[in-house]
Order: C-alpha cells, then structure tokens, then sequence
C-alpha cells in the first residue's frame, strides 16, 4: 500500500501531465484532476509517515546499489506536504489566470514540474536526484518564459543556462562520488564515505551546483528577473518551491551523506553566504520599485536564513535543542513556501487588476483589491516574522540557539533581516491605503483570490501556532 | 473539555472571531456588522465578570499551547491580568459604541471594524499572557492590528503618522524580542510568576540581567511612549477619535506600561530589581517622562496634540509606581492604569465631538463651547480635572497613593516631581476648562454639522464620554467599596509583597 503511494506521488502528475497534452482543448479540467489526485497521494502518504515512520520502496525487483528507490522519511514528507498544497493552490489560481492558448502550454509543463519536484524529495540516490533535478530546471525555465515576453525570454534563457549549469556540476560531484565507491544510493555511501580529497571534491562540486540552483548569495544573479518576469503563478511556483528543492538537497546531503565530511569552517562559509544573501537581498527588496521584483529579492533574503543555520547546527550538540533547530529550519522553509506563494499569487492579481506592479502607484490596491492585499499583509507577517507565523518561531528559536552558543553575530544579521524585511513590506502596504474609497466587497474573484488568501493564511496564522506535528514528523527519521 | 482551562482563550476569541467575520462583510451590511461587534463585546464582557469572580475566589485559569518543545503560549489569569482585561473590556464595549456613531456613512467600516476588533483581542491577550514568550507575541500582534487603524483615512498625512508609528513600534519590537529570548536562553521559559523569577539568580549572570532589562524597557517604553521613545505618539494623532481613545486609554500606551510593570515585579520581582538599582533608573526615566511630556502639552494648540502630550506624561504615573520600592506606591501605579485609562478616553470622545459637531480643533477655538455642548463639555471638565488630581476624581487616589508611597520609601523627589507635574497639568487643562466655560460663544464655528435631535449630538456619541466620566468620578468617590480599582490595585500589591 504504501510502496504505491511513493510511485504514485511522483506518477500522478507525470500521467497527467501526458494526458493533457494529449488532449489540450480539457487541460484545465484533467490538469486540475491530477493536481488534486498528486495532492491527495503526498497528504495520505505523509500521515502513513507520520503515524508509522519512514517508508522505502525499491522497483523493479533490485536492491539498493542498483534499482531505483524511493523513500519517505519526515524531512521529505514535511516538504511533500508543503509543496504539494502550495502546488495545487497554485493550480486552482492558474486555472483561471490563463488565457486559453497559454493554458495548454502551462499545464503539461507544470505537472512535469510538479512531478519532478515530488521525485526529487522522495529518490534515494544520486543519480535519481540529479534527473529530477534537470527535470525541474527544464520546465521550470519553460514555465517560466511563458509570457512571452522579450524580459521574460531572456531572463528564462539565462535561468536554464543557469540551472544547467549547476546540476552538471552538482553531476561531476556524483560522478566522482561513483568512480571511487561505486555506488550512488545516500544510504549506502553514508556508510562507506570517509574524509579526504575525494569526498571534499565532490561535496564542493555537489554544493555549488545546488548553491547555484538555490540562489544563494552571490549566486542569485539570476533569480530576481527570471522570478519577477514569469507569470505570477510561475513566479510562485519557482520562489516557493524550486529553490526550496535545491536547498532540500543541501540539508538532505549535509545531514544524511556528508556528515562525516564537514566541520565548522564550511558551515561558517555557507552561514556567510547566508548572511550576504539576507542584507543584500532585503536591501534590494527595499529598493525595487517593482512588486514582483520585490516579492524575487525577498526570495534571495529568506534563501539566506536557511542558510545561516548550518552554523548553528554545527555548533550545537546533539539532543534537544538540535532537534528543536533542524525542526526551524524546515519550519523556516515551509513558512516561506506558503508565504511567497500567496504572495505572488496576490501580487499577480493586483498586477492584473492595475495594468501594472509599480509600488509607488498602487494607490488605492486596499479598496479595490481588499482580498489580495489583505493577502500580501498576511504573507508579510510571515516574511518579516512577525508573531504567530511560522516564521517567528523558527527565528526564536534560532535566535535563542545563538545566545545560548554565543553567537552573536548572526543574532545580528537575523535581526537585521527582519527590520529590513518589515521595512519593505510595510512600503507595500503603505502605499495601499493611500486613495478614496471604491464600494468595500472583500472577494471580488474567488477562485484566485482564495488561493493566494489560503497561503497566506496559513503561513502567519497556522504554521507557527500548530507546528507541532512538524516535530513528530522529523522524529520519523531525521532527528535522534 | 475543561472550562477553565479554555476561559482565558474564549476571552480572546469572544472579539478575534467577530473581528475575522467582519473583514468579509459588504459595507452596505450595516446592521449585521453591529450586531457582530456588540455581540462580542458583551460575551466578553460576560466572561470577563465570570473571570473576576473567578479570581476573586482564588480559582486559577490557564490556557497553555505547546508550540515546540519548551516553548508554550499560555494565557492565563491572575489579579494584575484581570484587572486590565477589565479595563480593555469595558472600555473596548464603550468605544465600539462611539465608533459606530462616530464612523457613521464613512467608508470602509468593514475593514476598521475587523482591525479595532483584532486590535482589543491581542490588548486582551497581553493582559492575559503568561509568559513572556506569549507577550511578545500579542504586543507585535497589537502593532498590526493597530497600524491600518492609523492608516485608514488613507490621506497622506495618515500614512506619514502610521509609517512614524510604525517604524517606532518595529524597532521596540525587535528591542522586546531580543531580550525576551536572551532572557530565556539565559534562565529557559520565563514565565510571569508573582514575585519575579530572578531572585535566586546566580551572582555572575546578575550584571547580563541588569543589560537585559534595559533592553526589555527600551522594547516597552516605545509603546509606554517614555522619553526619548515618545516621537510617534504625537504623530499618530491623525487616525479618527474612537482610535485615538482606544491607543490612548486601552491598547498600545497601555500595553507598554503594563508590560513594564509585568517585567519588574513577576520577571524581575521588586526585590532584585530594587537591589540591583534598576527602580531608581525607571524612577528617573518615567520622571523625566512626566516633566517633559507636560511641557511640551503646554505649548500645543492643537487639542488632540495637547491631549496626547498629557498622555506621554500621565502614562509614566504607571512606571513611576512601579519604580517606588513600597507597597502603597505600587498601588498608586497600578490603579492609575485604570484610572488614566478611563480619564483619557474621556478626554478624546469629547475631543472627538468638539471636532465632529463644530470643528474645533485647537484649543484657541474652544471659546464658549460650554454653553453650545453641556453634555460634552462636562464629561471634558471632570476628566481633566482627574487630570489634574483634584478629588474626588479618580486621578486624586492614583497621586495620592503615589506621593504616600514615594515618602514611606522616603523618595523625596519623587514628590517634589509629583506636585511639578500637577501644577504643570493644571497650567494646560486649566486654561481650557476656563475658555469652555467661561468665555462668550463666537458667531461661527469652524464647521459646524448641526445636529437635527434634542441633544447636542448624537446620542451614540454624547452617552460614551459621559459614561466614562461618570465611571472616573465613581472610582475616586468610592474608592474604598468592594471591587473598585484601588481594591483590585491593593489586592495586586498585596500578593506581589507576599503580604
């Protein structure tokens, strides 16, 4: 039963998105069936996890050094879970974002996406990642260039070199990882793996790759337009979920295959890293005169705390309070999911409804767009991390983490981060109120203003009050 | 499930809930927007009473959310809570009233009535917080709740005031937070307990406490509005009365000086604060407070700014209380926190009807305005009198618990302070009460809006302040009965000296 449920999870949106280009003039109906039906798998499958513990599935009749695998364990089903109900808001939004003729295009290459980015939390070895990982480049870059537009074009084409750039990278990694141990499954060379060159090499090649694809600080060049010019429910896609897949692999390499690898000072770099991305990314945030590009620069910033936990973790010895962090960080992580996501979706529609995203003249937006503004309210609480959103326990605790190591230098750069972050959002949100009334009707489209409402919704009011669950699930493998 | 353990929460819910609903009504839906409002107003008004009583009998209430391990949000209910969740309560049911007169056909009341609501529940779950995790996360609460409020007139002046009170209440945030999770990675979870938690506190982290305390008042104090943290006070003058009230006498200014009282006596506890010299800088801090916000309420012309500036200084009354090492003292601060509450609402309902019937402003307009609105204009005699001190007006006991506390403790200056800032109190209320009174009534009003009924104004506008004052009065004349705020106030003091 459950074996099913891991192939099923990736093979829903895979068969969906070929039955869709099969017959595109349905797309919207049979995409928005698979959607529901990929969502509906990854939550059944996330409960077994999370009642029963992790779950591996091996096919084609081989073990581990040579079939395909796929695993669930709590740090994969947390981001499962995640993605996949920001996925399929994501999907209701689009269905009626689009126009006709754009929509046969989104939604072949938004299941592959969808299906790729489901692979990617569940395979098992190197290899299998690095697939999924080309495969989310790919449509992610096609998703994105799908407005047509010169910006869009160009931004997109830079994106995909980009992104191919780094997963060859991140697969000269594996490569070398193979030629000395012959195997690629994360389990079996956790074991064998021991400090030296090799393994040095290949972290390093692993790493940048994904670094590149996570836009990490100064690697995130190209992120801003590609993010800002795709269609907003594109630019939520790629913000909430693509990036969060390469920074997934980070965290699920540095805890399951290089542990034995690292020490402090890479955990410093990559802090450092972080800690640019915070500043520099919340300072551009603050400067863009676009919503959108707002919205990609912020992207950059959250990227960066994700970041500065390495440090801490290193630091910190196992137990409790470790756990209390690893568990942050994935808090982290799903909060921002939800929280851009509804932020895109809502800027889009304030995009659309204006004829433009340019903050200085979005005046009156909280009249006439009450829902979306209300929207991007919500998903600011939890970009700033203003209480009760995820956000703002996650930096609790990762902010006490610090102190109590003596750290202070990133309680700094946290700090920072969120007054920059709060500082850009309320100039959003300043520039809202300023016009005489138009007649007050909260939700004027429900079908794309719920969505990005929900997210938002969810990441300031619902992760940070019953986060909880998150906690038993990393029990279910990661943490102990 | 346990009653009990859900009361303090369902007194949260009982305006959070309605608050949600009413940001989906249609502006039109007038009738049902009111009956939202006053129906969680008077459920929480109902549980609150429930609560008091509750209380009283020595029963306890608590609420408790696990968020992580070692991290929990617990609301809960103790004499202090229960006296400003009286307070918020009562007086959150009184300005609804007045702002469903005073919002009148303005637009967009479902989006302010969602966010006034929003604003009362995180003031109640300040007043009801536990520990100082969940306080931190209701006062940030209240500055979101409270920011579309300043916002919602939506000219440019409102967006600079709001951005100004914005960014004050962000930095005092970011102070708050800090020392908030210092203090708990330096001694785990703090949680409110009566008589502090740090007296046991080993000898070497004592000079870090001390660190951190400053911090957590320079969080505190930009929503006390202590000096110098005070600037977005005057600034956010531009938002309608009603909110002007509710900031002023219920939420934020309130919420800062409660938050200081909480963090010296069940943080702190008043014994190491008083060992450590930390009373004797908030003594000094709050005095300045006082001097300088009556000097600078002297030279306004604006009343709204007038009556602001007297807010910067009455509000430090509150710390000035809790600064004094003494039991009497400490029943002066805590009851001028309700005594203030229900002088100064009083003050800006009147202010609000003296700008809607005649649009006055400045206090150089207010010639006559006795005569024009009786009503109005005693309800403004008695609260600035309270003011001022005189009895039997409630402002009378808070000073002169104040000054009786100050000489037990032998704080002579404190005295010398509190006669200053009376006399300086009466030179800018003084003069106002003369010219309402006193001088003839002009030809013209600025913009006069005549009101068609028998009274002077709306009835939904006139019955609040007269109500408050009223209630002003009563808590000075008999302060000694059962349940009163000074009761209420000596009951607090007597179980933070463990008396």
């Amino acid at each position: 039963m459950m074996i099913d449920l891991l192939a099923l999870a990736v093979a829903f949106p895979l068969l969906g998105a070929v039955v869709v280009t099969a017959t595109p003039s349905h797309a919207r109906g049979l995409g928005l069936a698979s959607a529901v039906l990929t969502t509906l798998t990854s939550l059944v499958l996330s409960l077994g996890v999370w009642r029963d513990g992790s779950v591996r599935s091996d096919f084609g009749g081989w073990g581990a050094p040579l079939g395909i695998g796929l695993q669930a364990d709590g740090l994969s089903v947390a981001m499962l879970v995640m993605s996949n109900l920001v996925a399929l808001a994501v999907s209701v939004y689009a269905g009626s974002y689009f126009s006709a003729t754009a929509r046969r295009h989104f939604w072949p290459l938004w299941l592959l996406l969808w299906s790729a980015l489901n692979g990617l939390f569940l395979a098992t070895d190197l290899f299998n990642l690095y697939v999924t990982l080309e495969l989310l480049g790919l449509s992610a870059a096609a998703l994105g260039a799908l407005s047509g537009t010169r910006a869009a074009v160009a931004a997109n084409l830079r994106y995909l070199l980009v992104g191919l750039l780094g997963s060859m990278t991140y697969l000269m990694g594996v490569a070398l990882l193979y030629s000395r141990y012959g195997m690629l499954d994360i389990g079996l060379l956790a074991e064998v793996i021991e400090p030296g060159l090799v393994a040095w090499t290949a972290m390093a090649l692993m790493f940048s790759g994904l670094f590149l694809k996570a836009a990490l600080f100064p690697m995130h060049f190209w992120l801003p337009p590609a993010h800002a010019n795709a269609p907003a429910p594109v630019s939520a896609a790629l913000s909430a979920l693509v990036v969060k897949a390469a920074f997934y692999l980070v965290l699920r390499l540095w805890l399951d295959l290089f542990d034995p690898v690292l020490n402090a000072s890479v955990a410093n770099v990559l802090g450092l890293l972080g800690a640019g991305a915070v500043i520099w990314g919340s300072w551009r945030a603050l400067r863009a005169e676009r919503l959108k590009l707002l919205a990609a620069y912020s992207t950059v910033a959250q990227m960066g705390y994700l970041f500065i936990a390495f440090p801490l973790l290193v630091a910190t010895p196992p137990g409790l309070a470790r756990d209390n962090l690893l568990a942050a960080v994935v808090l982290l992580a799903m909060t921002h999911g939800f929280a851009k996501a509804g932020f895109f979706l809502a800027a889009g529609l304030v995009q659309k409804t204006a004829g433009h995203d340019r903050i200085n003249e979005l005046g009156g937006a909280a009249q006439a767009l009450p829902a979306a503004t209300f929207a991007i309210g919500l998903a600011g609480v939890a970009l700033i991390g203003l209480p009760p959103s995820g956000t703002f326990l996650a930096k609790w605790i990762m902010i006490e983490q610090a102190m109590i190591q003596g750290l202070w230098w990133w309680v700094v750069v946290i700090m920072l981060g969120t007054l920059l972050a709060a500082a850009y959002i309320f100039r959003v949100l300043g520039h809202a109120f300023n016009r005489e009334p138009t007649p007050y009707r909260f939700v004027n489209d429900a079908r794309t203003e719920i969505p990005a409402l929900l997210l938002a919704f969810i990441s300031a009011f619902v992760l940070g009050l019953i986060a909880q669950p998150l906690w038993t699930l990393l029990d279910q493998g990661v943490l102990g | 499930m346990n009653f009990d353990a859900f009361l303090p929460a369902a007194i949260v819910l009982s305006s959070m809930i309605p608050g949600a609903l009413i940001f989906f009504l249609k502006e039109e839906s007038h009738r049902l927007r009111t009956v939202l409002n006053m129906t969680g107003a008077l459920v929480k008004l109902v549980l609150v009473i429930w609560m008091i009583w509750g209380v009283y009998d020595g029963h306890s209430y608590e609420t408790r959310l696990t968020l992580a391990p070692g991290i929990d949000l617990v609301l809960s209910a103790d004499a202090l809570s229960v006296l400003f969740v009286a307070l918020s309560t009562l007086l959150w049911l009184v300005t609804t009233i007045y702002a469903i007169g005073y919002l009148e056909d303005s637009p967009n009341r479902s989006r302010f009535f969602g966010f006034f609501s929003l604003c009362v529940s995180a003031t109640v779950g300040i007043a009801l917080s536990g520990t100082l995790l969940t306080f931190v996360v209701f006062y940030e609460i209240l500055t979101l709740a409270t920011y579309p409020l300043v916002a919602h007139r939506g000219t440019p002046d409102a967006a600079r005031g709001a951005k100004i009170y914005l960014a004050y209440t962000m930095g005092g945030g970011a102070l708050l937070l800090v020392g908030a999770i210092w203090l708990q990675a330096l001694v785990g979870p703090v949680e409110f307990t009566q008589g502090g938690i740090l007296g046991n506190a080993p000898e070497e982290i004592r000079g870090t406490l001390v660190i951190i305390f400053f911090v957590l008042l320079g969080g505190l104090g930009v929503k006390a509005a202590l000096v110098p943290l005070h600037g977005w006070l005057p600034q956010a003058m531009v938002a309608p009365a009603p909110v002007s009230a509710l900031l002023h006498a219920v939420a934020v200014v309130k919420a800062g000086a409660f938050g200081i009282v909480r963090v010296v006596y069940d943080v702190y506890g008043v014994q190491f604060a008083h060992s450590n010299g930390l009373l004797f800088a908030l003594g000094i801090i709050a005095s300045i407070t006082i001097i300088y916000g009556s000097l600078m309420a002297l030279t306004q012309d604006s009343l709204k700014k007038r009556l602001a500036y007297s807010t910067v200084s009455q509000v430090s009354y509150i710390a000035l209380g809790a600064s004094i090492f003494g039991p009497i003292a400490t029943i002066g601060g805590v009851v001028h926190l309700v005594h203030q509450g229900l002088m100064k609402i009083t003050l800006f309902f009147c202010a609000g009807n003296y700008a809607e019937a005649l649009g006055v402003h400045k206090v150089s307009e207010m010639d006559g305005v006795g005569k024009r609105m009786p009503g109005t204009s005693l309800a403004f005699t008695l609260g600035a009198l309270g003011m001022i001190g005189i009895p039997p007006v409630a402002g009378f006991v808070s000073k002169w618990y104040l000054g009786l506390g100050a000489a037990e403790a032998g704080a002579n200056w404190v005295l010398a302070v509190l006669v200053a800032s009376s006399l300086l109190n009466a030179a800018y209320f003084l003069p106002i009460l003369y010219k309402t009174w006193f001088r003839p009534t002009p030809t013209q009003w600025p913009a006069e809006h005549p009101h068609p009924g028998r009274l002077e104004i709306g009835g939904a506008l006139l019955w609040p302040p007269l109500i408050t004052a009223a209630l002003a009065l009563a808590a000075g004349l008999f302060a000694a009965a059962p349940f009163t705020p000074l009761e209420w106030a000596s009951l607090i003091a007597e179980r933070e000296y463990g008396r």
